[in-house]
């Protein structure tokens, strides 16, 4: 297709809650009229669940859900294969497969673009070849993918500093930033008092940032007076550091944020405790949540365990919270 | 030091002739019982996949009969076998159980790694610890050898079970042999015996190839015996991942001259990448089996396996292009005898009437032609 006119459909879930704005900047740029998927709501959900198979982990039922919605309204789907968005790590395997998941899932299906995405080896060369398959899938050549990715990349940092920057009670973002939308949210004006319970929130940030998925457990914590610490919160170096601890190099780059926020977050004081939120049948956070656990244990850090899964009732989950924010402020008071 | 390791299908065989050819103390984990399995599954992270909690029950019972060092593999993703050793020493810890352990893998920093954990086990002169890898690899392909011979005869044989019992006792034969020769007669003499058992003459058989996570597809404690149970349904098992081709395929990297997986041919379109695992493997090992004409295949896999469920979820479209129908069975745990058992007789139920319609169908075309034939010939007979 040599015209621009590309509706290119972009599933709102798993990893565009990581790099939506480079994506969408990026196609933009190209000329291509992007379409996001709603945020995820019971449709989508049930939609996801219906078409992929029972084993799968909640995250990607839902990602099918999303491209389901997708497809009779785009020309196209982009779904990147990420192998690796760093040197020596993976992502989950599941998103290795995830295209092929999706068309033998998807009736009928659309075109999609599948871009493998793998800087294990040689991250420079990998990511200008992510680049220039991107835009070679829309047929777009030379020096505007040069400009389109020096585009993206800058709206990407921006974005990132912001992120991070942002203590979760202030969060008001623009519209025009689509990956941080759900940040708003988490704004309770009035509730953060001086005293508020620190308390350390992680998981993958396709649960923590979708709200429906997540259930919106920052946002509750913050209702119930504490104060909620993300991993997007510390800078990569704390991360890493903290990282450093364990014996060998943790190769999932999502496992490694977790553990390492659960790391640094368990060694502070200040912080009262830490909740891990995970998705049932998630491989690398059953043994990443596992480690974490332990290690929070060993230093007597209270540590919440939440999973989710398409038959999580939000009552139980809700006195799950209640119980172990109780629990916190008792043990401080005491 | 006393060394002990996993517990996989026939592989202890293996890995004791290779550690005690390199002079160690071997403990052999007792064979896996639904006590490994319980043990492993009271300490291991409830979500783990099942490989880890047998694995973790292996080190509880090795422990029992004195084992102080666990020699395992690693790697270094993306599945999660390659953190398995990190969590496992994570658990032992806290439960009090001491361990050292050496793991093998893919260096991250300098081969001189590896070599360090070799030096350190190797307890004798170099060209002794080599004769003994090389007995365990003759080993390995001898145990290979055998079971083919088993899985052919399976569900031939007239009293089901005498092939295995021929290759049980081999087996302990073979753990015995101390050289090339006697690796040989064993397994010469195994064969003789196996081609003595009596058959019947029952009618034509299935074939169905077993693809799927390694460890699920050689441990029969996991798998609750499926091949057998499959041979005594009348079913013939092919499968295509073996010890020495796996040892062949991950540890000499594809050096031997075996046939290997070469899932990068067969498993595009439908799965165009590696996924970690054997998920690429299950899938183009499909398309290979349904090119050779079998009637169905069955997948095996670990509960939350990763890997497995790529390939599952890509099997309907193999199942759609291929015409041949896949079972995928999820093990854990919970996974018991009699539920397995009646899923595995309505899928050969099903491949058996298949069969017989795809068959009814080429004789119906046939007859359909004769009739025309005679038809044919009797109008020309008029005109
Ligand atoms: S990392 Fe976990 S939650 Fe995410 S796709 Fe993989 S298994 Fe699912």
């Amino acid at each position: 297709m040599k015209n621009n006119k590309w509706r290119l459909g972009v599933p709102r879930a798993l990893f565009y809650y990581y790099y939506g704005p480079w994506w969408e900047t990026f196609f933009q740029a190209l000329g291509a009229e992007v379409v996001v998927s709603p945020p995820t709501c019971k449709e989508i959900m049930d939609l996801g669940v219906s078409l992929a198979v029972a084993e799968a982990c909640l995250p990607v039922k839902v990602y099918y859900g999303h491209a389901a919605w997708l497809v009779p309204r785009v020309d196209a789907l982009f779904v990147p294969r990420l192998v690796s968005v760093e040197k020596k790590s993976f992502i989950c395997p599941k998103l290795m497969g995830l295209p092929d998941m999706l068309r033998a899932a998807l009736k009928p299906c659309p075109l999609i673009i599948d871009t493998t995405v793998n800087l294990a080896r040689r991250p420079e060369e990998g990511l200008a070849a992510a680049v220039q398959g991107m835009a070679g899938a829309l047929g777009i050549k030379g020096s505007r993918v040069d400009l389109a990715r020096a585009a993206a990349e800058d709206r990407y940092h921006a974005w990132l500093a912001k992120q991070q920057g942002e203590s979760m009670a202030t969060a008001g973002c623009s519209e025009e930033e689509p990956a941080s939308r759900v940040y708003r949210s988490f704004s309770s004006p009035g509730q953060e008092s001086r005293d508020a319970l620190q308390v350390g929130v992680i998981g993958h940030g396709y649960l923590i940032f979708d709200q429906f998925l997540g259930m919106d457990i920052p946002g509750k914590v913050q209702r119930l007076g504490g104060k909620v610490i993300l991993t997007e919160n510390l800078t990569p170096l704390q991360v890493e550091t903290a990282c450093r601890q364990l014996p060998k190099l943790l190769y999932w780059t999502l496992g490694r944020k977790i553990m390492g926020a659960a790391l640094h977050l368990m060694e502070q004081e200040n912080v009262a405790g830490l909740i891990h939120l995970t998705a049932f049948g998630c491989g690398p956070d059953s043994l990443v949540g596992d480690l974490a656990e332990r290690y929070a244990r060993r230093r007597g850090k209270p540590f919440l365990l939440l999973t989710l899964d398409e038959h999580t009732g939000e009552a139980g989950l809700d006195t799950r919270l209640e119980a172990f924010m109780d629990m916190l402020y008792r043990r401080r008071s005491a | 030091m006393k060394v002990t390791f996993p517990h996989m299908g026939h592989l202890w065989l293996i890995l004791k002739t290779a550690l005690e050819g390199i002079g160690l103390e071997v403990v052999v984990p007792p064979p896996c019982t639904r006590r490994t399995l319980e043990l492993g599954v009271r300490h291991a992270p409830e979500s783990a996949c099942l490989p880890l909690k047998v694995n973790l029950g292996n080190f509880l019972e090795a422990k029992e009969l004195g084992a102080d060092t666990i020699v395992m593999a690693g790697g270094v993703g993306p599945c999660r076998i390659g953190y398995y050793a990190q969590v496992q020493r994570e658990i032992l810890r806290d439960i009090g159980c001491e361990y050292k352990m050496v793991v093998f893998e893919p260096p991250d920093v300098h081969f001189s790694e590896v070599w360090d954990k070799v030096k350190y086990l190797n307890r004798r002169p170099w060209q002794e610890g080599v004769r003994g890898v090389i007995l365990a690899w003759q080993k390995a392909c001898a145990v290979d050898s055998l079971e083919q011979e088993v899985q052919h005869l399976r569900p031939r044989e007239a009293k089901p079970g005498q092939a295995d019992a021929v290759f049980q006792q081999a087996l302990g034969e073979l753990d015995a042999a101390g050289s090339r020769g006697e690796i040989k007669k064993i397994v010469k003499k195994a064969k003789s015996e196996m081609a003595k058992i009596p058959r019947h003459g029952g009618g034509p058989l299935l074939r169905v190839g077993i693809v799927g996570e390694i460890y699920t597809l050689l441990e029969p404690l996991v798998n609750l015996n499926i091949e057998r149970r499959l041979g005594a349904l009348g079913v013939e098992v092919v499968r295509g991942l073996f010890l020495s081709r796996w040892i062949n395929d991950n540890l000499f990297k594809g050096l031997l001259p075996l046939p290997g997986h070469h899932p990068e041919k067969t498993a595009p379109p439908f799965l165009n990448h590696f996924v970690g695992g054997h998920g690429w493997e299950s899938v183009g090992d499909t398309v290979t089996f349904a090119r050779h004409g079998c009637d169905g295949v069955i997948q095996l896999a670990p509960l939350t396996c990763m890997p497995e469920i790529v390939a599952h979820s890509v099997m309907p479209a193999v199942q759609e292009a291929r015409g041949i129908p896949v079972m995928t069975i999820y093990l854990d745990e919970q996974t018991g005898e009699a539920g397995l058992q009646t899923r595995l007789e309505a899928f050969v139920d099903m491949l058996r009437w298949q069969k017989g319609r795809k068959a009814a169908e080429r004789r119906g075309t046939y007859l359909q032609q004769k009739l025309f034939q005679g038809a044919e010939n009797k109008c020309q007979k008029f005109t």
